[in-house]
């Protein structure tokens, strides 16, 4: 055994035993650093002869690469061990809580009035507005109630001191069917309009708030009628409630601005204290419910707005949209609806991601 | 409108159960409320049969009787009633019977030491009448244990609403006619009791108001005994919710309730002169039956005398001529009156009546004289008197309404086909006439039939409208079109943008307080009959409501509250829609990362500002903040976000303190207002809509940055340096971020230190160290114009 191999192996024993990286750097210093014993026997071959050289020098780097894959191997040994001591020291409490994110919703009132505009666009149905502030042509007169009409006293209307040009009485709109009015004077027919929106009754207790939201609904062509109707409210609730049982029962009514008019009930049923729209109110143990006001609109009306009710006829409705929302999604008291209480409108209200669609259903799902 | 099901018989001849009945009327518009059944209020009172009275061993006033119930053995009962003896038949009251005036159930108990099984009742004690004095006398044949309710013969009480447009049915006739229509029976004739009439009216009937009031017939009739009403009249007026007061006044209601048809009775004794129908003397006085006075205008009709008013006409009559006990001589009114004036007389002076809402609505002007004979009728049959012959003043409307009708409008209109013969009979049954032509004549009382749609309705609602079969309505080839405008689609972009912010959607009510409109500027719109002082002004802002929401979330103990609305400003000129948001409370709760919780502040509110703008679609990279956000807002920490100075599209900021301290909330609260109309939107043009956005590749050589400290006049908005920096070379620089703001040591007084990070995008080559040096030196110039040195 020469020298060199026992150097060598006593070098690679000291580095398999080095017990830290700094150790480890001795080693190497020692071996392979510039005066290092490796690099001075390397240095050695310079002073040899082409022979002696080509003799010596295989063994001297042979010592010198064994002596550097150690020196790696063992360093990676101990790096893998101080990191895994690191880490082990870096453990932390994962069940402390994460910074919080507020979540926000979007009111009842306005997820289904989302609802309805999906639903009432597959229909062919335009979204229409109008204002909240109208005057008594357009929320009475037009609507064939004129001055004297007992119906209007029972509008318990909000009324301004103000009168518009027209000399006409300015009030808050009792109901939406004036954009009904509007639409049609704007845009003539054929025509299929929605109107959700507020409306205002100076009428207030447990059940009534002088604030709500209603939807119109105005369908006017040649030939439509009461049967049209029908379908229309039916094929909007089936959608709406997404349940094909939905049956309706049609009474007669009366509203100035309709001829027929057409009060509309739908089955239901209770489920603990909760109102279950579907199934047929005389069966046992369903009942009906009045969901909203309808009929072929008046032909005075058509006349008023400058159509021919000769050539154009067709039907309207009004739904309240607290009212189905409630029904839909479970709410009880409507006085909540409008107090604004983070935590009502947390639990009530939907996700920005609930967007209604035709695809995946217009309702979200609790 | 109220009446028992035995009234109904009086005018229908039916076998129709009670639930066929309240189905029919459903069907044909005349919605049932509710029905009650009287019956069941009395269960467990039978007719009883006294055999024995005896006293009572320790009490003077009780005695001991044994009664005959029927079945088994007789009953002993205490009874303390002094009409109480052997004999006579009476009701009893058996154990586990609620007794209807008090709610106490029946218990057999000791009474002084004697059981009692029981209880004979008076008629108070059943809510029968206010007789207390003993117990009910049953007639002799009434048959012993056979339910007392079956045996006076209470029956269902029906409760229906009558829309506006059916006067006609606001009596139980004409509720039978419409039945009968349905197919539920037989109209019964009107029966007039027998009477003769002798002399002439010895009163002056006069209408001196031809307009007001077309017809006034009266008569008189002397002689007559006014007193209770006999049971049965009793028993319909009760039914109806009406209180029996006395012969002459029930009669008058009963041609009300039955017939729909309003009358009056003076006392005659009471009149002075002719009694005329003629319009109110401007500030004339008249006290009527509610023991009101009120005060009329020339635009009202009344009947007066010569001495005073005795009856607002159509309305309600005169305290002073009532009909009273002691009334002898009675003075009939049967008129016809213009119905909008008798709304709009009624309005004005706040007053409702029955009358009132029959005659508003348009009562059967065919049914003067057959009414007046038939309350003459009565009152002669009940109360005795001869009755003079009629007086007419005027006449009633007489002209019938021939509308030209086409049987095929009803499945035009209705959607539904009904046979020829079959409209004709609906419409006979309801006394239209139709002739071979389909012209169609209508009753007077029908004022509601204006046209054929009206006829259709007649037709399809006693036909049935459950007969009409739904029919899909044409639709539109292919894929259903989008229909939202630009503006519905913006505020569905915001609401789900903020609400993706952690923003609360609320609504609140469009009516605020007049003190919370001056604080946001006043209030354009002011309610003339607000329901309360708090909801009175139209809102100028959106911000008054959630701060009264914010208001009482604290009041409730939460911590913070973030909620926004979408609605309307009501302006003067118009409703424009607008957006807030307030951020109240702790923007962070306390944590063990961040330590002490954090309040909202303005930049809180900026951030949602932007965000949300930036959904909606406005350019934000080219908004510019500027100052006079408001009075509402802190005027140190507030701005407003605008395209130009004059295209303001949004406010934000921290809330004034004194504002906050009107609501009682502690602040600091952060705020901020959208303007939907001023947020500039796209406008389709004709064509197809183009989906296609600009080219673009992200630039492949890296990106440099540098950062710039700059000593800056403390009056330089950060905004301004931005827009210096970035604009120093905007072909090189894409974006510049201020990352750091000091003031305090080293940096001299009435200056700020601001620190820029500038990042600049090599195009085709990366820079060379000269050019690097080139974009600085034009960075730091254009800062130097704001007066900004380079930090050494």
């Amino acid at each position: 055994m020469t020298d060199l191999t026992s150097r060598k192996d006593a070098a690679l024993a000291a580095i398999a035993a080095a017990p830290s990286l700094d150790a480890l750097d001795e080693q190497r210093v020692a071996a392979l650093g510039k005066k290092g014993w490796v690099s001075l026997e390397l240095k050695t071959l310079g002073a040899m002869s082409a022979d002696e050289r080509k003799q010596a020098a295989p063994a001297i780097q042979a010592v010198r690469s064994d002596i550097a894959e150690a020196i790696d191997a063992r360093r990676a040994v101990l790096e893998a061990a101080a990191l895994e001591a690191r880490l082990a020291s870096e453990t932390i409490d994962l069940t402390l809580p994460a910074p919080e994110k507020p979540k926000g919703s979007i009111h009842p009132v306005s997820q289904v009035m989302d609802e309805l505009a999906e639903i009432f666009a597959d229909l062919g149905f335009a979204v229409a507005e109008g204002p909240e502030i109208e005057d008594d042509w357009h929320n009475f007169t037009a609507l064939n109630m004129d001055e004297t009409h007992p119906a209007r006293a029972m509008h318990d209307t909000f009324y301004f001191p103000e009168e518009d040009g027209a000399e006409h009485r300015m009030l808050l709109r009792t109901h939406t069917s004036p954009v009904q009015i509007r639409s049609m004077k704007k845009q003539g027919a054929p025509i299929r309009i929605i109107a959700p929106g507020r409306v205002y009754r100076s009428d207030s207790d447990a059940t009534h708030t002088p604030m709500f939201h209603q939807v119109e609904g105005l369908v006017i062509d040649r030939d439509i009628h009461l049967g049209h109707l029908k379908w229309t409210l039916e094929t909007f609730f089936k959608a709406f409630f997404e349940r094909e049982d939905i049956v309706l029962r049609l009474r007669p009514s009366y509203f100035p601005f309709t001829e027929p008019s057409v009060e509309v009930d739908v089955g239901y049923s209770n489920e603990g204290d909760r109102r279950v729209v579907g199934g047929h109110g005389d069966d046992e143990g369903y009942d009906w419910m009045e969901l909203g006001g309808s009929g072929m609109v008046n032909a005075r009306v058509i006349e008023m707005v400058g159509l021919d009710p000769a050539e154009w006829q067709g039907f309207a409705f009004g739904l309240g949209i607290d009212r189905i929302a409630m029904l839909k999604y479970g709410m009880n008291d409507l006085r909540a609806f409008f107090d604004g209480d983070p935590r009502w409108l947390e639990h009530y209200g939907f996700s920005p991601f609930d967007q209604p669609t035709l695809s995946g259903g217009v309702g979200a799902r609790a | 409108m109220k009446f028992s099901t035995t009234w109904l018989k009086d005018h229908l001849e039916t076998d129709a159960s009670l639930e066929q009945i309240t189905d029919t009327l459903n069907a044909i518009g005349l919605e049932v409320e509710g029905v009650e059944d009287p019956s069941e209020r009395l269960a467990g009172f039978t007719v009883a049969k006294v055999l024995t009275a005896e006293k009572h061993p320790d009490a003077d006033k009780l005695q001991v009787l044994s009664v005959d119930t029927g079945e088994g053995e007789p009953l002993q009962v205490v009874c303390g009633a002094p009409n109480a003896r052997a004999g006579m038949k009476g009701v009893l009251g058996q154990p586990g019977a609620v007794v209807p005036a008090n709610g106490m159930e029946l218990r057999k108990a000791a009474i002084r030491g004697v059981e009692s099984n029981g209880m004979m009742c008076s008629r108070r004690e059943l809510e029968l009448g206010e007789d207390h004095d003993g117990i009910i006398e049953l007639p002799d044949d009434a048959p012993v244990g056979y339910s007392f309710a079956d045996y006076q013969g209470s029956s269902p009480i029906i409760d229906v609403a009558i829309t506006p447009n059916r006067p006609d049915c606001m009596g139980v006739y004409g509720i039978a006619r419409d039945l009968a229509a349905a197919g539920l029976g037989t109209l019964k004739p009107i029966a007039i009791p027998g009477f003769e009439a002798s002399g002439e009216c010895p009163i002056d009937i006069r209408t001196d108001d031809p307009d007001g009031c077309p017809a006034f017939y009266g008569r008189v009739i002397m002689g007559v005994t006014n007193g209770p009403s006999p049971d049965w009249l009793q028993q319909r007026l009760k039914s109806a919710g009406q209180k029996p007061i006395s012969l002459l006044v029930d009669l008058t209601n009963y041609l009300m309730l039955a017939y729909g048809r309003p009358a009056h009775a003076y006392d005659l004794a009471k009149l002075s002169g002719a009694v005329v129908a003629r319009r109110a003397e401007p500030g004339e006085q008249v006290t009527v039956l509610n023991d009101k006075t009120y005060t009329l205008d020339e635009s009202m009709v009344v009947i007066a005398d010569d001495r005073q008013v005795h009856d607002i006409a159509g309305i309600m009559g005169g305290a002073d001529s009532g009909v009273s006990d002691q009334t002898t001589d009675v003075l009939l009114e049967i008129a016809y009156f213009e119905p909008a004036r008798i709304g709009v007389t009624g309005r004005k002076l706040g007053l409702a009546s029955d009358a009132r809402t029959r005659f508003e609505r348009g009562v059967d002007p065919a049914f003067l004289d057959k009414g007046l004979e038939l309350l003459t009728g009565l009152i002669v049959e009940l109360a005795g008197g001869t009755a003079s012959a009629v007086s007419r003043a005027g006449s009633p409307p007489s002209e019938r309404k021939v509308v030209a009708f086409d049987p095929a409008l009803t499945a035009k209109l209705g959607g539904v086909e009904v046979a020829e013969n079959e409209q004709r009979r609906i419409l006979e049954s309801l006394d239209f006439e139709v002739a071979n032509d389909w012209q169609v004549t209508c009753p007077l009382r029908r004022h509601d039939i204006e046209g054929p749609a009206d006829l259709v309705e007649e037709v399809v609602r006693i036909h049935g409208l459950d007969q009409v079969e739904s029919v899909a309505l044409p639709r539109a080839e292919g894929v259903a079109r989008p229909t939202a405008t630009p503006n519905q689609m913006l505020e569905r972009k915001l609401r789900r943008a903020a609400a993706g912010s952690g923003l609360n959607e609320a609504i609140t009510w469009s009516f605020i307080s007049e003190d919370e409109a001056e604080r946001f500027g006043g209030g354009d719109w002011t309610l003339a009959n607000p329901i309360s002082e708090d909801m009175k002004v139209m809102r100028p802002s959106l911000l008054p409501g959630l701060l009264s929401a914010v208001q009482r979330s604290f009041d409730r103990g939460l911590a913070s509250a973030r909620v926004f609305e979408i609605g309307r400003r009501y302006l003067r000129e118009d409703e424009k829609p607008a957006l807030a948001a307030v951020l109240a409370g702790e923007a962070t709760p306390r944590s063990w990362q961040t330590g002490k919780a954090r309040g909202f502040d303005a930049y809180d509110a900026k951030a949602v500002c932007l965000t949300l703008l930036e959904a909606a679609g406005a350019p934000v990279d080219r908004l510019q903040v500027m100052g006079e956000a408001g009075e509402a807002y802190h005027p140190g920490q507030s701005a407003t976000l605008r395209l130009g100075p004059k295209n303001r599209l949004a406010s934000f900021g921290v809330l004034h303190p004194a504002l906050l301290k009107s609501y009682g909330i502690e602040g600091p609260v952060a705020a901020l207002e959208i303007e939907l109309e001023a947020i500039p939107h796209k406008k389709d043009g004709k064509g197809p809509v183009s989906f296609a956005r600009p080219g673009f590749a992200p630039p492949p050589l890296q990106s440099v940055t540098r950062d710039f400290a700059f000593l800056v006049p403390e009056d330089v908005s950060a905004g301004d340096m931005v827009r210096a920096v970035k604009g120093a070379d905007k072909t090189d620089i894409v974006a510049a971020r201020v990352f750091d703001v000091f003031t305090g040591e080293g940096v001299p007084g009435g200056q700020k230190s601001l620190a820029f990070e500038v990042t600049l995008q090599p195009q085709d080559k990366s820079y060379t160290d000269a050019q690097l040096k080139a974009i600085s030196e034009k960075v730091i110039a254009a800062a130097a114009k704001l007066g900004a040195e380079l930090r050494g």
